[in-house]
């Protein structure tokens, strides 16, 4: 294991006096590539905000690295599409440059060789809603890149895509691991995307579980996870979480009638 | 042609006209970008109120009402910042108290209402050498400080909460819009109007959206336009007898239609050719 990057010690957040995470304890280490894995509504975000420093908590600390660099991919539902940006307005966005001066010609070579590395080389003049979904992950995964962050964190990567796309996404962020990359990500997708991870922190308010996919994959943890019965499969060596067949009200109907 | 040129206070108004456009369209983009069209429409009754207590106290206008729309505009900011209040509800509150304050000033002095109207409706008449100093340094700063803080302006616009982790200071970026977006109205107010200074915030930059897909192309060609737009109202208004701000905002509304008519043509058109090429195909 690599040298600690983030430690949450009792951590707790809320909105208005409304406690939203409560008492959480999570490290992520260097190479590490995590998914915070629960439901909408569970406090997965809240979790990202108050590591990012952007919400501050209530309770407990949160002992970052000294010169920790984040770089952040927001939901792309959070995105405004019509804004007048393109592809290289919003990479060029996070680039920090001396006053009245234009960017390095160096450092706009290094953002094109980023851009072709993900595959959106040529793209740079589209605007951003002329791209498609996968194309407009890479470009805000560039824009969290070229900060040459230390710990690459995503706000739920695969919500809102289709399966081809979460299909790219996925290769995408394990290549970056594999060249060194640390991740930090949330889902509410355990089939598509939080299976295939490493390591899962199981998340409803708080760490239910933490642990590699067939250990944390677990009825028991899922239902206290989803607050609903779980059954796991295993196929081709991998976990695959299936909702209760009690509890599917569609299959029950569909009984009822034949 | 040349004629309304000999007089002085033309050559003033034109010259405060044309700057005012400029000034309005750069600073209206990101205005029209974060959505805050009604902003400039309330800071112009605030400077209003302001005009009024200066007129009052005899002091200096820009002073005066250079204080009260600064003061304003941060309390709009402050309002709005405990989002319990919506900013829309926070500028209703805060410029309609300022307006009303104006307004019953005013009636109560019957002495100062011509200043009052020139701020109200725009005039020629109301722009003197301290006006055309003004707004040229005004503009100079603006200028230097949206270009020096461009990258911070226009990240905090598309993704504030993203700019902040990228290490940009964005209550700082907001409260420098306020106090930039406060002094434009202010050195605007004389020839514009405040009934019709958000027109000028707002017609400058929408046009050149429609015209444009990249902020860095709107960033210049908003400031291009609004000066037109000045310039061409100003010299208008002589020719027609009708306050300065009304036939400036009637040149800009015509200019959008026809940016607009002409976008949307030219959108159908290239939709038409590809159905074409799609029924070909």
């Amino acid at each position: 294991m690599g040298k600690q990057l983030v430690r949450f010690e009792h951590v707790g957040c809320s909105y208005g006096g409304v406690p939203v995470i409560d008492d959480v304890e999570f490290t992520v280490s260097e190479h590490d590539f995590v998914g915070i894995v629960g439901p909408s509504g569970s406090g997965k975000t809240t979790v990202l905000r108050s590591l990012l420093g952007t919400l501050p908590v209530t309770y407990g600390q949160i002992h970052r690295r000294p010169d920790l660099r984040f770089g952040f991919v927001p939901q792309v539902e959070a995105v405004d599409w019509s804004f007048p940006a393109t592809v290289r307005d919003v990479v060029t966005m996070s680039v920090d440059r001396p006053r009245f001066r234009r960017l390095d010609p160096t450092l706009i070579t290094e953002i094109g060789d980023l851009l072709d590395r993900l595959g959106i080389g040529g793209l740079s003049g589209r605007h951003i809603r002329e791209l498609s979904g996968g194309q407009q992950q890479r470009v805000f995964l560039a824009r969290a890149l070229v900060q040459q962050p230390d710990l690459l964190v995503l706000d739920e990567p695969a919500g809102g895509v289709d399966v081809a796309t979460r299909h790219e996404i996925l290769h995408l962020l394990a290549d970056l691991h594999q060249a060194g990359m640390s991740i930090l990500l949330t889902t509410h997708d355990i089939n598509g995307l939080a299976a295939h991870l490493p390591r899962l922190v199981c998340f409803n308010r708080t760490v239910i579980a933490d642990g590699p996919p067939t250990q944390v994959l677990h009825p028991y943890v899922l239902e206290r996870t989803y607050g609903a019965p779980m059954d796991v499969l295993q196929h081709g060596g991998m976990p695959v979480v299936l909702e209760h067949r009690e509890h599917r009200p569609a299959q029950r109907i569909a009984g009822e009638s034949s | 042609m040349l004629e309304p040129f000999q007089f002085g206070f033309f050559q003033r108004g034109i010259i405060v006209a044309t700057l005012a456009g400029a000034l309005c369209g750069l600073v209206g983009v990101y205005v029209v970008l974060r959505s805050m069209s009604y902003i400039g429409h309330g800071l112009s009754h605030a400077v209003f109120g302001g005009a009024a207590v200066s007129s009052v106290l005899g002091v200096s206008y820009f002073l005066g009402a250079g204080l009260w729309g600064v003061l304003a505009a941060l309390m709009i900011g402050r309002v709005s910042a405990r989002r319990v209040i919506g900013a829309d509800a926070a500028i209703g509150v805060v410029t309609t108290a300022s307006f009303a304050i104006g307004l019953a000033i005013q009636s109560r002095s019957g002495s100062v209402s011509r200043t009052l109207d020139t701020v109200l409706f725009g005039n020629v008449l109301g722009v003197f050498r301290g006006d055309v100093a003004a707004i040229v340094i005004v503009g100079l700063v603006v200028v230097a400080l949206v270009v020096a803080f461009q990258r911070e302006l226009t990240f905090a616009t598309f993704d504030p909460e993203v700019a902040e982790v990228s290490g940009v200071r964005v209550a700082m970026i907001d409260a420098m819009l306020m106090v930039v977006l406060s002094a434009t109205v202010l050195v605007s107010v004389r020839v514009i109007g405040a009934l019709l200074i958000s027109a000028m915030l707002v017609l400058p930059a929408a046009t050149s959206r429609l015209m444009t897909n990249s902020i860095g192309r709107m960033l210049w060609l908003s400031p291009l336009l609004g000066a037109s737009f000045g310039f061409v109202g100003m010299y208008a208004s002589w020719y027609a007898d009708v306050p300065s701000g009304a036939v400036i905002t009637i040149v800009g509304s015509t200019m959008f239609a026809i940016v607009y008519l002409a976008t949307d043509v030219a959108k159908r058109h290239a939709i038409g050719k590809l159905d074409e090429h799609t029924a070909l195909a």
